[in-house]
């Protein structure tokens, strides 16, 4: 199975996971990498969770089972950690640390676990914990909503996607609309710096 | 130019299944498109309506899917290329024009598209479509990967109009949903004007006539099996005596487990992409070169009872297994490691899954379901629907579409559900058999869709309850298409009409008629009060634009709101109205400015004045 890479990335609704895969999808017809991916659409956009993911390489399915993503990119921890039941020993996790707590918790029916405990409950059992602030960097960006473009900045120096740095900077450029170009480049930067 | 417009043959783009169908049709020179929009097939009709704007493809969003149906059975039978596509519980509706237009046939290709929906991501059942292409004698194809499906589309059309059939075009989410780089092929000129050539004896299904096309169904269901034969859909590929017979998306799940499982070279797979009549010989042969066989498919045993009545004709007695406790589940969705531990179970071979981590020290963590957005004016009906109901003993039927949601708390508006339009009809059923008030909901969309009928057989046979409809303005839960309500200008289009829900219901005999502004929450609750009182049937019209479309054409109400100091954390914002750009920090209600789009529905609910606009 090496000659795949299989990347798994969740968010909230509304918080761009489906711009981010399709930049990845561009990056990697740029670069003649083979790539399937896979999105739920409908009720869960609704505030819900949304998975996107991506098989990288020589393979035929679009989806990922359980215990088989080489990497996690999380956009809100909860979420982060909820998805882990897609890792392995040998995955990397990348994630966002600004929470969104589900409305559940304000109406009393569960409680947000403390960042820190988050992270600890990662962070042993995988190969790699990357964290970084997303949210504070889209906004040193100029643009809130490019929490997905820093992510994706981590996601493009972790080094573990057959792409490299360059080109998804390219695909960028495909996928966003002229006004929000720079603000969003700047924010891939910012990520790309956040996780070296 | 619209993307799947591109006239560039050979160039490579990254699409989403559903935008390589759609491609697929074009390439084809597909003419006519109808649909009523159903996740996981509405992006293939958001391209087509896209692309109707900027060149001749007739499109449309029908009312449902029986008339979307009926739309493209009489454009086929002009001989012009049609494709109708549908969710598959949307085939449910369509029935009864299927089946019969089987008998009747059509001259110009028509692909009927069934987007199934294993796992039910957004679908009340899980119903195996395949099964209508039986039930009906009509072809079936279904493809296995996102570039397939582009080029089968096209051959679609050609079976079609080689056998004088409809064809079944059956995809499943995985497929709708997912995405990959597909090779453009070159677009077919479109003929979009035919003739209808008059025939009574072949086109008005009176008995006499059905029973000599019934004889002539038959045959082409003979010449279909003959073209299943010698299908390039249904291949083989791989050698040894173990077998595996798969279709969809199992295929690839399938190629990919003899990869991981390094048994390329002692299986052979046979997969079936043309499903309706299945191969009988190159099933037989197929099962005469294995010593033990697998059916790996989603869903009903479909292929695996075919593959089975075939041996038995051919008095083969090989094992053949699919469905079973220990192999291949009837439920929800397959996924590459549950074939791969499938297979290596049933030919015995050993292999150590990836190491899955330990999570038994991860706390509960808080659930995150799907919720009304904010400032939905649906939360606002439902919450003055409960207000002026209070006492008294209310079931509530309840209908498709974002407005489902409402039977979650901390609403809980939403007693009954099977179908589109089922509210009105059931509601009838609940008042007559209980003495409980019944108060249903139905959207405009599914109102148009099939609410109507149900709502002329309460006036006609005098039932009692309120039917409160909640019209948003467009169909928001499938991603704000046009319905017969929608004023189409806020698109800048022009050429349609638009039908009031009000006339219709009066038009329709209903005696109390009120239309509520649901922001507007004492009014609203006091209109509603009358209509429950009034005994017979009552329909209230709750009209307020659905929050995100208005956001997207523009139209979004004022300021954000705040809590300010008079709050005194009772919250019975949250706990009565729960919209969620509430949050709770440091033990007090905060309103999120960045979600709340100021419908001033929890200010006016707050019995402290605590909530006001925020000043900018
Ligand atoms: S999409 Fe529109 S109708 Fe649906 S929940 Fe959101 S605001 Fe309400
Ligand atoms: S005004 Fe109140 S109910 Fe309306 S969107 Fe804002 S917080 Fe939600």
């Amino acid at each position: 199975m090496s000659d795949t890479t299989r990347l798994i990335i969740v968010a909230v609704g509304g918080q761009g996971n489906l711009l981010a895969s399709s930049v990845l999808g561009e990056a990697a017809l740029l670069s003649g990498v083979p790539f399937r991916m896979s999105e739920i659409h409908g009720m869960a956009q609704r505030g819900g969770v949304v998975e996107s993911a991506m098989v990288f390489g020589k393979a035929e399915s679009s989806i990922i089972s359980d215990g088989e993503a080489d990497l996690l990119v999380g956009f809100e921890p909860v979420e982060t950690l909820r998805a882990l039941n897609k890792c392995n020993p040998e995955t990397v996790v990348i994630t966002n640390l600004t929470p969104l707590p589900p409305f559940t918790v304000a109406i009393g029916k569960g409680v947000y676990p403390p960042i820190e405990t988050i992270l600890g409950l990662i962070r042993g059992k995988v190969r790699k914990l990357i964290t970084l602030d997303a949210t504070a960097l889209a906004r040193e960006a100029g643009n809130i909503l490019a929490v997905n473009m820093v992510l994706l900045g981590a996601l493009a120096q972790s080094g573990i996607l057959p792409l490299n740095v360059e080109t998804i900077r390219k695909a960028i450029g495909a996928k966003t609309k002229p006004a929000f170009l720079e603000a969003n480049l700047k924010a891939f930067d910012l990520g790309v710096r956040a996780a070296a | 130019m619209h993307k799947l417009l591109k006239d560039d043959p050979g160039a490579q783009m990254v699409l989403l299944g559903n935008e390589a169908i759609a491609r697929g049709a074009i390439e084809a020179g597909v003419a006519v498109a109808t649909t009523y929009p159903g996740t996981p097939s509405s992006e293939i009709s958001l391209n087509f309506f896209q692309m109707s704007q900027e060149c001749d493809l007739y499109f449309e969003y029908s009312t449902n899917e029986k008339v979307a149906l009926e739309v493209a059975a009489a454009t086929a039978n002009c001989g012009v290329r049609s494709m109708c596509m549908m969710k598959h519980v949307g085939l449910n509706v369509a029935a009864d024009a299927l089946m019969t237009l089987a008998y009747v046939g059509v001259k110009g290709g028509l692909v009927v598209l069934t987007a199934d929906d294993p796992f039910m991501f957004s679908s009340q059942n899980e119903q195996d479509n395949r099964y209508y292409g039986k039930l009906a004698g009509l072809p079936v194809l279904e493809p296995s990967s996102v570039e397939e499906a582009k080029d089968m589309v096209g051959k679609a059309f050609d079976l079609s109009e080689a056998l004088q059939e409809p064809v079944l075009f059956r995809t499943t989410t995985r497929i709708n949903h997912s995405t990959a780089p597909v090779t453009l092929g070159p677009i077919a000129p479109r003929k979009t004007k035919g003739y209808f050539q008059k025939n009574p004896m072949s086109y008005v299904t009176v008995p006499a006539v059905s029973r000599t096309l019934h004889v002539k169904l038959l045959k082409n269901l003979d010449k279909a099996l003959e073209l299943s034969e010698t299908s390039p859909f249904n291949f083989v590929t791989g050698k040894g005596k173990w077998g595996i017979v798969c279709n969809g998306v199992s295929y690839g799940y399938v190629m990919d487990a003899l990869k991981d499982l390094g048994i390329g070279d002692r299986v052979q797979v046979l997969r079936i992409g043309f499903s309706n009549p299945l191969p009988e010989k190159k099933i037989t042969a197929f099962l005469q070169s294995c010593d033990k066989v697998l059916v790996a498919e989603e869903g009903e045993p479909f292929l695996e009872e075919g593959v089975r009545s075939i041996a038995q004709g051919a008095g083969l007695t090989l094992p053949i297994r699919g469905k079973a406790p220990e192999l291949f589940s009837r439920l929800y969705e397959f996924d590459p490691g549950m074939v791969r531990k499938v297979i290596a179970g049933y030919f015995g071979i050993d292999y150590a899954p990836k190491a899955k981590l330990a999570l038994t020290d991860i706390p509960p963590l808080p659930q995150r379901p799907p919720n009304l957005c904010a400032g939905c004016s649906h939360r606002a009906t439902f919450y003055e629907v409960k207000q002026a109901a209070e006492g008294k003993d209310v079931v509530y039927p309840t209908d498709i579409g974002c407005y489902t949601l409402g039977f979650l708390p901390p609403l809980g508006m939403g007693d009954f559900l099977i179908c589109m339009g089922g509210s009105t009809s059931t509601s009838c059923g609940f008042s007559k058999a209980s003495d409980q008030k019944v108060v249903s909901f139905i959207g405009d969309s599914t109102f148009f869709h099939s609410g109507i009928p149900g709502l002329v057989n309460a006036v006609f046979n005098n039932h009692n309850f309120t039917l409160v409809i909640l019209d948003n303005g467009i169909t928001a839960m499938t991603g704000h298409q046009p319905n017969p309500g929608v004023d189409m200008s806020l698109f800048n289009l022009g050429g349609y009409g638009r039908i009031s829900i009000a006339e219709v219901v009066k038009a329709l005999g209903v005696q109390h008629v009120s239309v509520i502004k649901p922001y507007k929450v004492r009014k609203s609750i006091e209109a509603i009060r009358e209509a429950l009182d009034f005994k017979g049937v009552s329909v209230v019209i709750a009209e307020e634009m659905c929050a995100l479309f208005a956001k997207s054409v523009k139209k979004a109400k004022g300021k954000p709101f705040m809590v300010g100091d008079k709050c005194k954390n009772h919250r019975d914002c949250v706990n009565l109205l729960g919209c969620p750009a509430f949050y709770i920090e440091n033990d007090r209600v905060k309103i999120d400015s960045a979600i709340c789009v100021g419908c001033a529905v929890c200010a006016q609910i707050c019995p402290e004045n605590a909530i006001v606009p925020m000043k900018s």
